[in-house]
């Protein structure tokens, strides 16, 4: 098994893609099939996009197994009040601020959902969000 | 021969090669370390972008070529020369005297390349409606198509799989002697190239079985021979009447020459390798939204900036754009805009043209099973602790990673890394002699003879 721990700081979008940039070229060294690599990237990007614009900080834990990939973000933030409705497509609490930058669009967790194998959501309004997917290597 | 994932037009010559390692640092495929005091290439790392014929101080990289010699095997030697060609000389030699010295070289048919292109762009926005990964992903630099397979072999379903205007124009120029009764063997077709990748996707395509091509001539080498013919004077006349080209034909090989064509879709052009490789890391990403095609082309200045151009490449790519507007207003009044006679053999260029899904040839994986990758990536992790991150490329490898993943593909040694040697030799492991011995096998002994200092430089040593 192999870890790697980052962190993210809430706001700081030119930094956001970072992380999926280096878990990417970890996947392709270790010679893993590229559609999973690119759905596992997509997911990662999305889910730090998500951190930097709705929390104050983040960490970014990812765990690489012999036969999957697990990531888990914790933030803390403002939290989601209804997980059910921010998994619609197109659902955006995102402020004008961030929406000028070309983030918000909603797609954010819905995208997530359709580039993962495993989603585990869970968020406390005010206090943060965890959110844990699993990328399994040979599908399953 | 030995069998290659690659066949390569760069040649390496360890006869000129003094091992200075420019060529090793450039590479953007990390492709080149030092062995023995001379640049090796790693084949398959190979995208023949050529970025290391550019920086080689001694030229001792040279490109592939047929010789002129050969087209007189062919009874119907064809030359197909790209606009770039003509934006390399002197504002007062005509186009028809560029076209002309080929005849007098002894080519009997001369073609543009960029004739096809109009046909070409029909076939561009017939593919683009496809329902196909996006952004598409233009095939016309043969450099990025090797990129995307070693590198982003996860972009390869966004290839746009059509074939070039070299190649459609050579399929017409073919088949026109064809229809008039001459024998296949009897026609040469030879392209002008402006740099080694397009010779190598002639000799060994990608995504397609046999090229219609028969050879290709460095441009730099037609160049002097086309002058010279110029200089002394053109003698015959040969008709050289050919339909002059449209504006987009001309700008094709330009930067944005695909990407400004498609007013309906939104596209965006690249150039120069390492803002390709920046670029491509984002698509992979999928941070990219709304983009529909990307153009993307590893030299600066697209073909302009090919290696084997001589001309100064801002300079070309102005030539062109000049020529361009002159025969957009000049030279097309009152005359049919597009190529008709391409679209009359639509069906056969479109049978001979077909284009094979393109593999992936990954060069980043450590191992082929996971758990080995695994333990060789956590061994790299450990090397790379030791290593001074430097970069100085000391140890014949470019970079301290590159050279940690050496060490795990025991393709070399961590003693040839002179801060672990200084290391080593404080604790009493390494024998000043021993680092030494080590250096001579990675710059070779001329560079590292411990008499060469005695004499000359007694004063200051």
């Amino acid at each position: 098994m192999m870890e790697f721990r980052f962190e993210i700081n809430g706001g700081d979008f030119s930094n956001a893609g970072m992380i999926s940039s280096l878990v990417k070229k970890t996947l392709k060294q270790l010679n893993i099939d590229g559609m999973i690599i690119r759905r596992t990237v997509v997911a990662l990007y999305e889910a730090e996009v998500n951190v930097v614009a709705h929390a104050y900080s983040g960490v970014v834990n990812v765990n690489i197994f012999p036969d999957k990939i697990k990531i888990k973000l914790t933030d803390k933030g403002t939290g989601i009040a209804d997980i059910d409705l921010a998994m619609q497509q197109g659902y955006s609490t995102a402020s004008p601020a961030v929406r000028e930058m070309g983030f918000g669009a909603g797609m954010g967790l819905p995208n997530i959902k359709n580039n993962t194998d495993e989603l585990n959501l869970e968020s406390t309004v005010g206090v943060g969000t965890t959110l844990e997917f699993t990328n399994f290597f040979e599908p399953k | 021969m030995k069998q290659h994932y690659f066949n390569h037009a760069l040649i390496f010559r360890e006869d000129i090669c003094i091992g200075c390692s420019h060529c090793m640092t450039a590479c953007p495929t990390e492709a080149i370390r030092v062995k023995n005091g001379k640049a090796k290439l790693i084949d398959e790392r190979c995208v023949d972008c050529g970025e290391c014929y550019r920086v080689c101080p001694v030229g001792a990289i040279t490109v592939d070529q047929n010789s002129l010699e050969e087209i007189s095997n062919y009874e119907y030697p064809i030359a197909l020369v790209p606009s770039v060609f003509s934006g390399q000389f002197p504002d007062n030699i005509t186009h028809t005297e560029i076209i002309q010295s080929f005849y007098e070289l002894g080519f009997s048919e001369v073609y543009e390349v960029e004739h096809s292109v109009d046909f070409v762009v029909e076939e561009y926005e017939k593919y683009l409606q496809k329902d196909h990964a996006r952004p598409f992903i233009s095939t016309f630099c043969p450099s990025v198509v090797r990129l995307i397979q070693v590198k982003f072999p996860t972009l390869i379903p966004n290839l746009l799989l059509l074939k070039a205007p070299l190649d459609y124009t050579a399929l017409y120029a073919r088949k026109k002697l064809l229809d008039q009764g001459v024998e296949p063997e009897k026609i040469g077709v030879f392209y002008i190239t402006p740099c080694a990748a397009k010779i190598v996707a002639i000799n060994s395509p990608v995504g397609e079985e046999r090229s219609a091509i028969n050879g290709a001539l460095n441009m730099d080498y037609m160049f002097n021979k086309s002058f010279r013919i110029i200089k002394n004077g053109i003698s015959s006349k040969n008709n050289t009447s050919k339909k002059p080209l449209s504006k987009q034909s001309i700008c094709w090989s330009l930067t944005t020459g695909e990407s400004s064509i498609f007013s309906n879709i939104r596209s965006l052009a690249i150039d120069e390798i390492s803002n390709v490789l920046e670029f491509l890391e984002k698509v992979e990403n999928d941070e990219l939204d709304g983009i529909d095609f990307l153009e993307l082309r590893a030299c600066d200045e697209s073909c302009a900036g090919g290696i084997l151009c001589q001309g100064n490449r801002f300079l070309t790519a102005e030539k062109l754009r000049k020529r361009a507007t002159y025969c957009e207003t000049v030279e097309h009044k009152n005359k049919p805009k597009k190529e008709k006679e391409f679209f009359e053999m639509i069906d056969y260029l479109r049978e001979h043209s077909e284009v094979q899904p393109i593999p992936a040839r990954p060069i980043m994986k450590l191992d082929d099973n996971v758990v080995d990758a695994m333990n060789k990536m956590k061994r790299m992790y450990e090397v790379n602790k030791v290593l001074p991150q430097v970069d100085c490329g000391i140890c014949g490898t470019p970079s301290c990673q590159s050279f940690a993943e050496d060490i795990v593909q025991g393709r070399a040694g961590i003693k040839q890394c002179v801060f672990v040697q200084r290391i080593l030799e404080q604790n009493e492991k390494l024998l000043a002699g021993d680092s030494a011995n080590i250096m001579k096998d990675i710059w070779g002994h001329k560079k590292l003879n411990k008499n060469s200092l005695r004499d000359e430089l007694k004063d200051i040593i």
